[in-house]
């Protein structure tokens, strides 16, 4: 049943045509026409002029918006270490549960995909604010056991304070691991899947301990997936707008919110093209060096 | 591994025979479902259809306006949303993606019909023009009312949640200077918005801000920023309802409207003055039903029409034959109608240019980076 692509090239034309055809006319052209901007200048208050200028990389450079990278970097790269940590727990048990079982727990991991981020969001937003569910379930068990002191004849506690658990960078980061676990814990449960039990039953048999198993043998040998993990958990955290617009606090600005008042507020388009891509190398940056980590890993492997 | 992935030609046939099935199914639904019966229109205008396209801010028109339209003329209103002016200004950037009646704000009016995005208005065709308050008739951003239609006007000032201040804060310091209410405090996070007033506490005018004047401004904020909880996207009533803030930079439409959930909170213009607002009815540039967009803004400035909808969306009209026809209730409403003498310190924003706006924009984002 084996087919050469070369000999059956109409239908090979016809399945890429398309997709390379939508991916051209909607993603590269206007990415490109982005890029142009980049180099641009306003004129007037519609109009750019493409002048070849690097101004606009220029101003990006500065060290306010350098700043706001470095930010953006720390907190992705936060929220991606805080995904690893809870994800692989997470997606080694998926690897051990029964058969029946793994369907349904993969079925709960993707089921958030369902509802619309925005949706999610603001959902969040009603369990963290000063009224929110956290803070009334709080204040409810802070008021009984107050209670139950006094009845025990103890002095009752003070007044609940609710905790500032909404508006600040706490706010942004537990937001960015919630959206963004799932994106951690696929890769890593695929990779796991694979693993070959044997290679623990030995690294058992012969004496290594749990622990030493773990780090030993599974995590190793996991590797590539906790790669593609953290890849595909940082790059979309580092582009996050929505969460630290909603959940942010006065000093949460991520780079993502400046480019966008560049293209509404401020209404300089050439400059938010070029913040726009100054990100986007970043993330080339970071893809870059995954290949090169994966590449390193084959040739010392073979 | 590639038997796996190996595709019979005839299976993929099928397969895209099954999608092109589904493809057409799909349209033929669409096609049945726009051929629902229509009504016909009672009185026709010429040459341009039933249709109107009109783009317009969340809750900002009367539930029935629409409708009690298309009865009266047979225009067919289809409604879209912005949430921002910013919103509406970049969509209209790369030309008119097919509305027909706008309503942007005082500054850009004066920004959009500099960039050639608004067309001039045919008072002939809007008779209703005659229930306007005089004072709304010649306004510094749009002289001679030649773009643009009064639908409602707003001022900024404090919404406060009256249990948790120590006196009424009628003054921008409790929100600018003041460590009273710390992690309590809640401002807009618009630029120019928050420059302007910090400028205007500071005793300046709300327009012409020198450049030089912008640090002092920006030190004042960033040292304040401790104290400040959120910089909100003009939702500040719902962080005042919640309880998540006690003090909010606000539109008094906006908290005129909560008010009536929560008795507890209230609104005040500060001393100093503040900056005043007026949302606008403009027709694009390149509208596909210009007549039908003179008529729809001829209907909302009706008195009953202008009634009904400010009944709903709460805000001060500039109507005054539809002010006329609203209760006591409304008119006296202090929060709603702030007093002549506090008025008399609020000013419109003009537009400045875009390199003033870039400046304001630094300033912000120097201040939340700090």
């Amino acid at each position: 049943m084996e087919q050469n692509w070369k000999r059956a090239k109409a239908i090979f034309a016809t399945v890429l045509g398309p997709p390379l055809a939508w991916l051209l006319l909607f993603f590269l052209i206007p990415l490109a026409i982005v890029w142009v901007y980049s180099f641009g200048t306003n004129v007037g208050l519609t109009q750019i002029a493409f002048t070849g200028t690097f101004s606009n990389y220029a101003r990006a450079i500065e060290p306010l918006y350098v700043g706001i990278f470095l930010k953006s970097v720390g907190v992705a790269g936060l929220t991606t270490l805080l995904c690893l940590i809870v994800g692989f727990p997470v997606a080694l048990a998926i690897t051990f549960a029964p058969d029946r079982l793994k369907a349904w727990l993969i079925l709960l991991v993707m089921l958030p995909f369902w509802t619309n981020l925005l949706i999610r969001t603001y959902a969040l937003i009603a369990v963290l604010r000063t009224e929110g569910y956290v803070n009334l379930s709080l204040g409810w068990l802070w008021t009984h056991a107050s209670g139950l002191m006094t009845m025990v004849g103890m002095s009752p506690l003070s007044s609940f304070q609710p905790l500032e658990l909404l508006h600040n960078n706490f706010a942004v980061v537990f937001g960015l691991v919630y959206v963004h676990l799932p994106f951690m814990v696929l890769p890593l449960y695929s990779a796991l899947d694979r693993l070959d039990r044997s290679l623990l039953e030995a690294s058992l048999d012969l004496g290594a301990g749990h622990v030493r198993t773990m780090l030993m043998v599974v995590v190793p040998l996991a590797l590539p997936g906790i790669a593609s993990g953290i890849l595909i958990t940082f790059i979309p955290a580092l582009g996050a707008y929505l969460t630290p617009d909603l959940l942010g606090g006065p000093d949460s600005q991520m780079i993502a919110n400046i480019i966008e008042r560049q293209f509404k507020r401020a209404n300089d388009w050439p400059f938010g093209a070029a913040l726009s891509f100054l990100l986007m190398y970043m993330t080339f940056i970071a893809i870059a060096l995954q290949a090169l980590l994966a590449k390193r890993k084959t040739q010392a492997g073979s | 591994m590639a038997s796996k992935i190996d595709l019979s030609k005839r299976s993929l046939m099928a397969a895209l025979g099954a999608s092109g099935a589904a493809a057409i199914g799909l349209s033929f639904a669409g096609g049945l479902a726009g051929c629902s019966p229509k009504p016909a229109p009672k009185d026709a205008s010429v040459g341009e259809g039933n249709q109107l396209n009109f783009y317009n801010w969340d809750t900002y028109i009367g539930s029935n306006t629409l409708a009690d339209f298309k009865t009266d003329t047979g225009i067919e209103v289809t409604i879209n949303l912005f949430a921002t002016a910013d919103e509406l200004f970049a969509k209209f950037k790369a030309g008119n993606p097919g509305f027909d009646v706008i309503v942007p704000p005082n500054e850009f009016v004066t920004r959009m019909s500099q960039a050639g995005m608004l067309m001039a208005l045919d008072h002939a065709k809007i008779p209703n023009l005659k229930n306007i308050d005089p004072a709304f008739l010649n306004p510094e951003f749009d002289p001679g009312r030649k773009f643009s239609m009064p639908y409602t006007w707003s001022v900024l000032g404090i919404g406060y949640r009256k249990s948790k201040v120590k006196a009424v804060p009628d003054s921008w310091k409790y929100l600018f200077e003041s460590e009273d209410y710390k992690g309590r405090i809640a401002l807009l996070s618009e630029s120019g918005d928050l420059m302007r007033l910090a400028a205007k506490y500071r005793g300046h005018s709300v327009n012409n801000i020198p450049a030089e004047m912008i640090p002092s401004l920006e030190a004042m904020l960033i040292k304040q920023k401790p104290f400040i909880k959120a910089f909100h996207d003009d939702n500040g009533q719902d962080l005042l309802l919640a309880k998540d803030v006690d003090l909010v930079m606000e539109y008094n439409g906006d908290i005129a409207q909560i008010m009536n959930e929560d008795p507890d909170i209230d609104f005040v213009v500060p001393k100093e003055g503040s900056l005043a607002n007026s949302d606008t009815l403009c027709i694009p540039t390149g509208a596909a039903h210009p007549n039908n967009a003179h008529a729809f803004i001829n209907y909302l400035l009706d008195a009953q029409v202008g009634a009904d909808i400010t009944k709903q969306i709460l805000y001060p009209t500039p109507n005054a034959a539809a002010k006329a026809l609203m209760p006591e209730s409304y008119r006296s409403n202090p929060v709603i109608f702030p007093s002549k003498d506090i008025m008399a310190k609020c000013e419109f924003s003009l537009f400045e240019g875009p390199e003033k706006a870039r400046l304001f924009e630094e300033a912000m984002t120097r201040i939340r980076a700090a």
